[in-house]
Parts: structure tokens; C-alpha cells; sequence
């Protein structure tokens, strides 16, 4: 007989067949990777980070590679919240039937609630996720994430105007994620992501000049996770709501890993980017994984280190 | 549409002393146009690399690169038989439905290889094409003889005059008097701009950008056109001429 090994999770209500969530900003609409494979393999998909107006982002070059990661500075190109609500959600929910994870940016507390209100009405939306932590966009998205109240502020405004389960993405570039994390909770917040990406920069030594167009960007990749780890563990040891880890998975493993320091989904998100079946690999991999570590219910482990 | 899988080194050698010609046998299939790419995954580096399709048939990919960085370094060390992790199928590449009889196709640099899959194409179709190819200094110059076998007049130009007319490419259609009635070319940037200010004549010129994914997932390399935005690598990279905005 074969073993069953249950990789079910649930966010908030909100039942997954798996844990494994592509990562706003990794996986555009759904529409590239659609063409590679099925995509109700994934447990969700949060799509890429949605603000009220359109935006071209940074000038380009806007990518640069690192040893185990690279850096973006994209900074939220989107199509504004009418054309995703218009255009790609109805397009998401053809070729993808499993939970959608809204992933919503804002310049003001204003565009936060009008963005939210308006996503929070989509049927095909089951979780709202909002970034507080872009590190790409001046005058917004990371300021309002790097202090405790700000990012209470944010949460309030948009509990106030939404019905779904929020969670608020964090940003790892704080000196204490653990009271911004809780005055998020305390402020009603259903549940914490994080983290995004770390702020860097390279240079290209031959031209001295920086490789990135804006300077810096989001680090991301292989190289973060252990401070990702690091920072779901502190967080879902100081908070009673759930987290979704985020940063530098890239195998079963690492899923399991970050499961056990607290997450109750995980997040991929570079990894995506260097191989297109990097999501459905990882997923694949998980029964066998589990075997290996004698897990026969994956939620078991959630946060099951001390 | 694209895929990924594993391919083999048949061959890969020198063609002058920094550019290099791989063959790799693999499925073709997902190669569909002259212009696309193919994404190359190396060891130890996160991001792939990549490199357009120079010319293809039903087993095999030729790709000629230029070595200017770690991951091009590593490449020129590879041997035949050695198997690489690729993405094919990537990129809009050329149209040739349209009814230009005499296209032009220009080149700069590593900006020559997809235009040779894309002289056999057009010859194939019953046109006339041309070609100019620019380069640097003589010693820099390569696929000449090989689009010389294909029967058609070829001129090139070199920046010091070791060879061809000295100058530019531009300076290299006026002197040969090259007629045409459409434009393809791929080349540096400076280059592109100087034949859209040089020729009034449509045509269509493939961009280069650095890019996150290859496939129009990270947004990285997103330019504006006249008709919004795109993404070189998967709505390019490349553009026709009324769309683009210098």
C-alpha cells in the first residue's frame, strides 16, 4: 500500500492543497508559467504587486546578478488595479482554480483602502496580501512598513474596509521585525508574510558605476534564506496569527524548513525566475521529503521548533 | 511557446579570438522564428544566460556569443558532450510576412548571428536580401564568407578601415548604394538609432536588455513603445520600427 502524505494546509479558513504559494512579483498573472505546466498543482498563487495606477517602475537595467541570488529593482510595474481586476483575474481564474492571494501596493494610506476595497469585492480572491516592504518605490511601499505604527496604520485602514483574511508583507530591512510584525496583529492584521526582499546593491568595477539603473534593490535568492528563516521564527513565536514565509526557498526542503520555524505557507519566489518548474518541482518533491523526515502530515510541523 | 530541457555540446569553437560558435543537439521544436534566443542555465550562476539562435534545424541549435563576462568565460571552456540546461522557444523574433522583395539586414558586432537563420529564411521564401555587416577592426570580422555562401552580396564595414568601407554601417549603405525596400538588423544600441535616423523605410530591430527570467515573468526588461509597455525578452526583443521610442 502507498503511503498518503497529507501537504495540506489552511491560511485563515482558506484550505490549500499544499503550502507551496509562487511569490508576488515571480509569477506575473500566471500567464507565462501556464505555458510550462498545469498550475493547480500550486496550493496559490499571489499575484504581482497591484497599485492603483499603472506604472512603467524604474528605468532599466533593472537586474543584477549575485552569487546565490540577484537584485531587482523593478519597482511595481503594473497595470493598476482596473485593468488587473478587468484583464488579468478574469484570465488568472481560467487557467487557475485554486486560491488567489491579492498581492496590493500603495504611495498613500488612501490608494491602500481604495486598492483593497476594490480587490476585496473579487470573488476570486481568498487572501489579501499587502505590501508594506517594496524597497524599490520612494515615498512609499517600505516606508510604511519599517515602523511599528505606520504599519499599523496601514493594517487598520485596510481591516476597516475589507472582508477577506489580510496579511501584511514585511520587510526584513527593519531593526526589530518582531514589533512591527505584533503591531500589525494588534491592529487586526489576519496573518504575516514575510520577508521581502533585503535592500543591495552591486557595482560593475570596469565602468564604476552601479550595475542597477536606480542604484540599489531587492536581494533575493538562495542567499536570504536563512535570514528569512530566522525571521519567520521570530515572528511566529511573538504572534498568534499564521505566516507565510517567504525568501530564498528553492526545495522541499526549504519548505520544510521554514514550515518547522513557524510558516504555515511558503513562498517562492527567485527561484521561479531561474527555473520555471521550480514551484511544481518543489511540490513534487514534497511526499518524498516528507518520508525521509517521518512526516506524514505536513501541518505537524508547523512551527514545531521551539 | 517555449521549453526547457537538456542539450549537448556537439561543438564549440573559436570564430575570432572572443567569439565563440556552440552546436547543440536537442529538440528544436519550440524554435519557431529567425531572432529568437535560448537561455542557458551555467553552474554556480543564479541567473541564466541569454543568447540568440543564430541558426537551427530539425536537431540542432547554433549559437555564437562573445565572451565579456564570467558566465561567457565559462561557456568557451566547455567540450563537446558536455549536456546544458536550456530554455528555448524565447522572444518574438523576425516577421518575414510582409511584402518586402529586397530586404536589408544589418549587423554590429555579436549583433550578426540571428540575422544568418533569418537570410536562409528569406531566400527560402524567394527574396532578395542584402547584407551589411559592421564591425570594430578586421580581426573582429566573422560570418562574412558564410552569408557570402549563401549567394547573396554582402558588404561590411569596420570603424578603422582594416576592412570594408571605414565607418559605420550607415557610411557602408551609402557607399555601396544598397537599395531596399525593409530593414533588419540587430546590433548596439548606438547602432539601431543611427540606421533609424539613416533609413526611412520600415523594418524591424532586435533589442538587447538584461533580463531577470528570459520568459516575461520578473518584468526586468520592460521598455516603452509607442503602443505601452513591453518586455524585451518576451514581447521583443524584437521591435518594429513604428513602435519604438528612442
Amino acid at each position: 500500500m502507498v503511503k498518503h502524505f497529507d501537504t495540506s494546509v489552511e491560511l485563515c479558513g482558506v484550505k490549500l492543497i499544499n503550502p507551496v504559494i509562487p511569490a508576488s512579483g515571480t509569477f506575473g498573472f500566471g500567464r507565462e508559467f501556464a505555458e510550462y505546466y498545469d498550475l493547480d498543482c500550486l496550493g496559490a498563487i499571489s499575484f504581482k504587486g497591484t497599485t492603483r495606477d499603472a506604472r512603467f517602475g524604474n528605468p532599466t537595467p533593472r537586474i543584477a546578478e549575485c552569487s546565490a541570488g540577484l537584485i531587482n529593482s523593478v519597482g511595481l510595474q503594473n497595470p493598476g488595479i482596473d485593468k488587473v481586476i478587468a484583464e488579468e483575474l478574469p484570465h488568472l481564474r481560467e487557467i487557475f482554480h485554486n486560491p488567489i492571494v491579492a498581492n496590493i501596493s500603495g504611495f498613500s494610506l488612501e490608494e491602500y483602502e481604495e486598492c483593497c476595497a476594490k480587490i476585496d469585492k473579487e470573488d476570486q480572491v481568498e487572501i489579501i496580501e499587502v505590501n508594506v516592504s517594496c524597497p524599490n518605490v520612494h515615498n512609499g511601499g517600505m516606508s510604511f512598513g519599517t515602523q511599528p505604527e505606520s504599519a499599523a496604520e496601514v493594517t487598520r485602514r485596510v481591516k476597516a474596509v475589507t472582508t477577506k483574511p489580510v496579511f501584511i508583507k514585511l520587510s526584513p530591512n527593519v531593526t526589530d521585525i518582531v514589533s512591527i510584525a505584533r503591531a500589525c496583529e494588534e491592529a487586526g492584521a489576519d496573518g504575516i508574510c514575510l520577508i521581502n526582499t533585503l535592500l543591495g546593491m552591486r557595482i560593475d568595477t570596469m565602468r564604476r558605476k552601479p550595475v542597477i539603473a536606480n542604484k540599489m534593490g531587492g536581494f533575493s535568492g538562495d542567499a536570504i534564506f536563512p535570514v528569512a528563516v530566522r525571521m519567520v521564527y521570530q515572528v511566529a513565536n511573538a504572534c498568534n496569527i499564521p505566516v507565510m514565509g517567504c525568501g530564498g526557498v528553492s526545495s522541499a526542503s526549504d519548505v520544510i524548513e521554514m514550515m518547522m520555524a513557524g510558516a504555515t505557507a511558503v513562498q517562492v519566489g527567485a527561484a521561479n525566475l531561474k527555473n520555471p518548474y521550480a514551484a511544481k518541482e518543489i511540490i513534487e518533491a514534497l511526499p518524498k521529503e516528507m518520508e525521509r523526515l517521518g512526516i506524514e502530515r505536513l501541518s505537524d510541523i508547523i512551527g514545531i521548533v521551539k | 511557446m517555449y521549453k526547457k530541457d537538456i542539450y549537448t555540446i556537439l561543438s564549440n569553437e573559436p570564430l575570432t579570438p572572443a567569439v565563440y560558435r556552440m552546436v547543440l543537439e536537442g529538440d528544436t521544436q519550440y524554435i519557431t522564428r529567425s531572432g529568437q534566443f535560448i537561455n542557458i542555465e551555467l553552474e554556480g550562476k543564479f541567473l541564466r544566460r541569454p543568447i540568440s539562435v543564430s541558426d537551427y534545424n530539425d536537431t540542432t541549435i547554433t549559437i555564437i556569443y562573445k565572451v565579456v563576462g564570467s558566465g561567457t568565460e565559462q561557456m568557451r571552456e566547455m567540450q563537446p558532450g558536455k549536456k546544458l540546461d536550456i530554455l528555448t522557444g524565447l522572444g518574438n523574433g523576425f516577421s518575414t510576412d510582409n511584402n518586402a522583395q529586397r530586404p536589408l539586414l544589418v549587423g554590429g558586432g555579436v549583433g550578426v548571428p540571428p540575422l544568418y537563420n533569418l537570410c536562409k529564411r528569406l531566400i527560402s521564401e524567394g527574396k532578395k536580401p542584402s547584407v551589411i555587416l559592421g564591425f570594430n577592426t578586421e580581426s573582429e570580422l566573422f560570418y562574412f564568407d558564410e552569408f557570402k555562401a549563401l549567394g547573396v552580396d554582402v558588404y561590411c564595414s569596420t570603424a578603422d578601415g582594416s576592412v570594408g568601407t571605414k565607418g559605420f554601417v550607415t557610411d557602408a549603405i551609402r557607399e555601396n548604394s544598397v537599395e531596399f525596400d525593409y530593414l533588419y538588423t540587430c546590433g548596439p544600441l548606438p547602432m539601431l538609432k543611427a540606421l533609424y535616423a539613416a533609413t526611412e523605410v520600415d523594418g524591424e530591430y532586435s533589442f538587447e536588455e538584461r533580463m531577470g527570467c528570459g520568459f516575461g515573468a520578473c518584468m526586468g526588461c520592460t521598455c516603452k513603445t509607442k503602443y505601452g509597455n513591453k518586455r524585451i525578452c518576451k514581447d521583443g526583443p524584437v521591435l518594429k520600427r513604428d513602435e519604438i521610442v528612442w
